[in-house]
């Protein structure tokens, strides 16, 4: 069993599926992400597949800030993701609400709404830091409790 | 005995990883195609891993029941296969299979997964009488839907049945879901219904459907392998040169209507199919 559970977390690090949300983001940090997918930067060679299904995602992706409008879709996608998932929140605005963090209807960061395993900071984070950072979050990943482990 | 275990043991074990296998390179060529570097080629076996190993998010009991019946027609769709046993038994176990799969889909309330289901009942409309009429043409030119008496035969069968296997060709176009007919779901793009009939299946259950789907890619290869049965090569070359089209098509190909698929397979399918069969009447 223990063989199997080993292979498990190491099919974790080699296949995790992307969920891209964008939490009212300018749109700086969703071409960077765009951009990682291109042949350029290609991060299918390392079993990333970005999928529409937050049924099927082990990590979500957040851009943008939060506000009372979309706290619930947030809130929502994060519960439809069946265990272990990991949350990243990418630039200046998922981080901390970035230059909007003052403005009246925005409620701040990712964090304010679901549990966030890591922060790539950026106005927008380059698509090597995006990496970087789902690279990090993977270490989590692995190690993060499922179903049969 | 002992050899009808050996096959049994073949069909079970030796199918799916080859069609993970067939998955794998298929996703490194079209990486290639597309000048990118690709995933390894044993990527699949990870994703079906990782996904053992995740949450079992249940809609309902119905479709955990569903994607069992699914995966254990597939595999004993297979196993007849591998036990030379009737091409009609081998279909209907498949279809059985097949429909339980997109029972599955409507059994859950999301709109995504209920037009997804009802799009890949029309593939399945749509694929099923080009099978069936490749089986007619193979008992007409051996007398019988034994695959052993297939087996027995000196002439390549492509030889006699040429349109029937660029027609059966459609039908594993549709089956690996490849464009232009991807519309039910689709592997890796985006696609208009987030992914089709296949949304609410998640976790373990769509492991069991991905290795389903090998089971089904094995058992359709395997068919088309008959047409040059006679050889060991000139199966290699007719099962290679056919996917190797099929990922070609895949790649150049939009995604179109069902539609467009049921006017142009049933036309363009059952019009070679027709002439084939009258040819070999006539012969």
């Amino acid at each position: 069993m223990d063989t199997i559970k080993t292979f498990i977390r190491k099919s974790r690090i080699k296949s995790p599926w992307l969920l891209h949300f964008d939490c009212g983001s300018c749109n700086g940090c969703d071409i960077e992400v765009l951009a990682c997918l291109t042949p350029v930067y290609d991060i299918e060679r390392f079993g990333i597949i970005n999928v529409g299904n937050p049924k099927h995602a082990d990590l979500l992706l957040v851009t943008g800030t939060v506000n009372h409008r979309n706290k619930k879709v947030l809130g929502n996608l994060a519960e439809q993701m069946p265990e272990p998932k990991i949350v990243v929140a990418l630039g200046s605005c998922g981080l901390s609400g970035g230059v909007f963090r003052e403005a009246y209807n925005v409620i701040g960061g990712v964090d304010k709404i679901i549990p966030v395993d890591v922060y790539v900071p950026g106005c927008p984070p380059k698509p090597e830091a995006i990496i970087d950072g789902v690279v990090t979050g993977l270490a989590k990943f692995a190690q993060k409790k499922g179903d049969t482990s | 005995m002992i050899r009808g275990a050996i096959l049994v043991t073949i069909g079970v074990v030796v199918a799916p990883l080859l069609g993970g296998l067939i998955a794998g390179v298929d996703r490194r060529l079209t990486a290639w195609f597309q000048s990118r570097y690709g995933p390894p080629v044993w990527q699949p076996f990870f994703d079906v891993m990782k996904l053992f190993g995740k949450e079992k998010l249940v809609v309902n009991g119905w479709q955990v029941f569903c994607a069992y019946i699914y995966i254990t027609a597939a595999m004993l769709s297979v196993v007849l296969f591998f036990l030379q046993s009737d091409l009609l038994l081998i279909l209907f176990v498949q279809a059985v299979g097949a429909i339980f799969l997109v029972i599955g889909a409507f059994s859950a309330t999301s709109p995504y997964s209920q037009v997804g289901a009802n799009r890949e009942l029309i593939q399945i409309l749509t694929y099923e009488p080009l099978i069936i009429l490749a089986f007619v043409g193979i008992y007409l030119v051996t007398g019988s839907f034994k695959i052993s008496q297939v087996l027995l035969q000196t002439k390549p069968l492509l030889a006699s049945l040429p349109l029937l296997y660029i027609a059966l060709c459609y039908a594993l176009t549709i089956k690996l879901r490849k464009s232009p007919f991807d519309f039910s779901t689709s592997h890796h793009a985006h696609q208009e219904l987030v992914k089709g009939f296949l949304t609410e299946y998640s976790g373990p259950y769509l492991a069991l459907v991905e290795i389903g789907h090998w089971y089904e890619v094995v058992l359709i290869l395997g068919l088309c392998s008959l047409f040059w049965a006679t050889s060991w090569i000139g199966i290699i070359v007719l099962v290679g040169l056919t996917y190797l089209c099929e990922i070609l098509i895949d790649n150049t190909m939009a995604r179109m209507t069902w539609r467009w698929m049921l006017g142009y397979v049933w036309t363009i399918g059952l019009a070679m199919s027709f002439v084939n069969l009258i040819w070999l009447h006539g012969r």
